[in-house]
């Protein structure tokens, strides 16, 4: 008991991170990571407790207070090899999963104190592995002969890839884009999350065997149904890459990027070592970005690090209805970021060149709770204003692409074009099918498609060793 | 990877032939549908219409004019270099269908993306007659092959070194006044070209296709980088096109949209050009 009460007197271990001012003009990852000192002492924190909260947050269930565990007797590897039993992305997930809402929300420490920092310790454990190039490649079960082709290389697409492949089956990812990773590679920017994290975690995969195919997008160069010839099971993990527009008048100036192709560029694309690399983006002075999710701060802060004088968010409703994550906000507050509450656009006005110049907008009010449960925005008459910019992004959300679902007939969706999950696995409508992660939920997290992947990893295990 | 098995150089060295092997590709390509590739590890993802392909062979032809650094980085390549990523084919096919007498207007390496479309339409029974304009008879490409899926074929050039001096649509306005069995125009090459095409067509109250050119980055509708206003609505040419209905398509936002990175792809040509420059300086 008294042991106990000591433990909790130590603080949450902050991790050190580059300052805002410089971190505003580059592309380096903003946190540096816990030192194996911090961590242990973070570590020290975690009381152990018989039955762990936290790990019911977690989608993927990891042994969370095991690996902290290890983590405090200073047994770095063995910590990550813990987390690579549940979670076959920890590097990834330690720096872009909302633990707030999740494992530490439920951390009993956090009942008077600030809770167990699970997620900088995940990383902490991941990229200590990673970086000593400690690769432990676990036992696979012996082969069952059986093939599953995994459609998108994502998250959810990664970790069936990564099960199924421990399972001893044959597994094939489907990459339509030229390089793996999903939104890891072409959404989250690279002062969240380095790309050689991610393409360490790929590489991972396809030392464990996993065939991986670029270039391949399912639906023209193979439909579903010929994937089903060849395999015994297909799993889609298309995410949602469908950009949403505002439909009003000038959308389609010059400089109005959606976050999409905003994000895509500077990603994927590295158009931020242009000319070094061929794809160029638009390098505004004055910036807008519509939308106060998480995307919209990665667009936002990438344009400042793209040399923006002034970079606004304008949001229709206010600070306390914001979806990004509060860590994702303060950084880009520190960042020198404005918001903008309870302003829409209503026009985008452009010169006779078609560029972008300004938007009309138009304040907000909140109504009454809508159907997402946040009060509803409703525009103030006789309220509408100029807002200057020479670039916009367009931030608002995504939806459904309809590339695969319309070339697989058969394949049953809702009215808002994502696919139908039958039961909690992501079983389908079309036999020896599941889907997980945004392309059944809608927009969601990294984590959840994550779990999305390992539950119908899951089924798929079962389905395929019963038949 | 994706090897190149023959080039050939067309059109007084500005359009080149690329014969490449893409067997999956080849096997699922129709006419209109498009690849994007990626020349190496640092370049952009382009759009280009699949001019050929054969399916038995295991390939597909390519053919691209120097416009920029990436299509002159590709100018450089010889047969045995490898494209690092051709991902395709994309986009809808032509709508081919059995109409009559279908007029297919190419300009420039446009020609290049009509020949397939060309030779889907005679094959289907159409009559068709196709107009071919060029600046110069040097730069002229496909005239034969063109010629052997065409029932007629009419050439123009700007400066008339070859068939009538003029412009494409000199030879269309004349054949919509003279019958008046056309069913459909269809357009490809410069967008300006293909605005006048669709006005006249217009004019004539004949359908008209146009297939597009836009900006793509993804060209699996994941970004809308290659958005245009068709009828009023914003349509992705990647996944909804790259054919429209020509009479709809708001033109004048569309070559607005095709000059938005002017200054970049100039910055991006220059340097590769003093690259290579500096690069012929040491040898």
């Amino acid at each position: 008991m008294t042991e106990q009460k000591k433990k909790e007197k130590i603080p949450r271990q902050k991790m050190p991170e580059q300052d805002p001012a410089v971190r505003a003009r580059n592309f380096a990852e903003v946190p540096c990571g816990y030192t194996p000192e911090l961590a242990q002492l973070e570590a020290r924190r975690c009381l152990q407790c018989k039955k762990p909260k936290c790990r019911d947050g977690c989608p993927v269930e990891i042994e969370i207070p095991n690996f902290i565990a290890l983590i405090a007797e200073g047994d770095f590897a063995g910590a990550a090899r813990k987390l690579k039993e549940r979670n076959s992305l920890p590097a990834v997930c330690g720096r872009v999963c909302p633990q707030e809402d999740q494992c530490e929300k439920l951390c009993i420490v956090g009942k008077k104190d600030e809770p167990v920092a699970i997620g900088r310790l995940e990383r902490f454990a991941a990229d200590w592995e990673r970086e000593r190039g400690k690769l432990f490649i676990p036992p696979k079960a012996p082969p069952t002969g059986k093939k599953v082709a995994v459609v998108g290389a994502g998250p959810a697409g990664l970790t069936v890839a990564g099960d199924l492949i421990l399972q001893g089956h044959d597994v094939t990812i489907f990459e339509a884009l030229h390089q793996a990773g999903g939104v890891l590679v072409y959404g989250i920017p690279e002062f969240r999350l380095p790309k050689k994290i991610v393409q360490y975690e790929i590489d991972y995969l396809q030392k464990l065997g996993v065939d991986l195919k670029l270039n391949h997008v399912i639906g023209k160069i193979i439909t579903a149904d010929e994937l089903l010839q060849e395999f015994d099971a297909v799993f889609l993990g298309l995410g949602a890459g469908l950009p949403q527009f505002m439909n009003i008048p000038g959308e389609n100036l010059c400089n109005i990027y959606s976050a999409n192709e905003y994000l895509t560029r500077s990603n994927l694309m590295k158009a931020y070592l242009f000319p070094e690399y061929d794809t160029p983006v638009a390098r505004g002075r004055q910036v807008a970005v519509i939308g106060a999710g998480n995307v919209a701060m990665d667009s936002a802060r990438t344009a400042l690090r793209l040399g923006a004088e002034q970079v606004r968010i304008v949001y229709r409703r206010s600070r306390a209805e914001m979806p990004a994550r509060l860590e994702e906000i303060h950084h880009a507050e520190e960042e020198g970021l404005q918001f903008h509450f309870l302003t829409a656009p209503i026009k985008c006005i452009g010169n006779e060149d078609g560029w972008v110049t300004g938007m009309e907008c138009i304040r907000m009010e909140l109504g009454e709770p809508d159907a997402s449960g946040r009060r509803r925005p409703i525009p103030l008459q006789g309220s509408e204003f100029m807002m200057a910019c020479d670039l916009l992004v367009i931030a608002i959300g995504a939806g459904a692409n309809p590339l695969l679902a319309n070339a697989t007939p058969g394949l049953e969706l809702n009215k808002w074009g994502y696919i139908v999950a039958r039961d909690e696995n992501g079983a389908t409508s079309k036999p020896a099918v599941w889907a997980g992660g945004d392309i059944v939920t809608g927009s969601a997290t990294v984590i959840l498609a994550m779990g999305a992947g390992r539950k119908a990893a899951n089924a798929i295990h079962r389905y395929l060793t019963n038949r | 990877m994706f090897r190149i098995l023959e080039t050939r150089e067309m059109a007084q060295g500005t359009v080149f032939q690329f014969l490449v092997a893409a067997p999956l590709i080849a096997r699922k390509t129709l006419p209109g549908q498009f690849v994007l590739l990626r020349v190496n590890e640092t370049g952009e993802r382009m759009p280009l219409t699949i001019a050929d392909r054969d399916p038995a062979a295991g390939t597909i032809t390519l053919i691209f004019q120097v416009v920029g650094k990436t299509t002159a980085l590709m100018s450089t390549l010889k047969a045995g270099d490898c494209l690092t990523d051709v991902v395709g084919p994309l986009g809808k096919p032509t709508h081919i269908e059995r109409l009559g007498t279908v007029v297919c207007v190419g300009g420039g390496t446009g020609i290049a993306v009509l020949y397939p479309i060309t030779r889907a339409f005679k094959e289907s029974g159409n009559h068709v007659i196709s107009i071919l304009g060029a600046r110069s008879k040097g730069l002229l490409i496909l005239e034969k092959e063109m010629r052997a899926v065409s029932d007629e074929l009419l050439i123009t050039t700007d400066d008339g070194t070859c068939g009538e001096h003029g412009f494409v649509t000199d030879v269309l306005r004349r054949l919509l006044t003279d019958r008046s069995d056309i069913k459909l125009i269809t357009a490809t090459g410069p967008v300006l070209m293909m605005k006048f095409v669709s006005l006249l067509a217009r004019e004539f109250g004949v359908p008209s296709m146009a297939s597009l050119n836009s900006i793509m980055v993804d060209g699996t509708g994941m970004c809308g980088a290659c958005r245009v206003t068709v009828g009023g609505k914003t349509k992705f040419a990647c996944v909804d096109g790259p054919e429209f209905d020509g009479a709809h398509i708001d033109y004048d936002e569309l070559i607005k949209r095709q000059r938005a990175y002017l200054n970049e792809e100039r910055v991006s040509l220059d340097s590769f050009t003093l690259k290579a420059k500096k690069g012929a300086g040491h040898d």
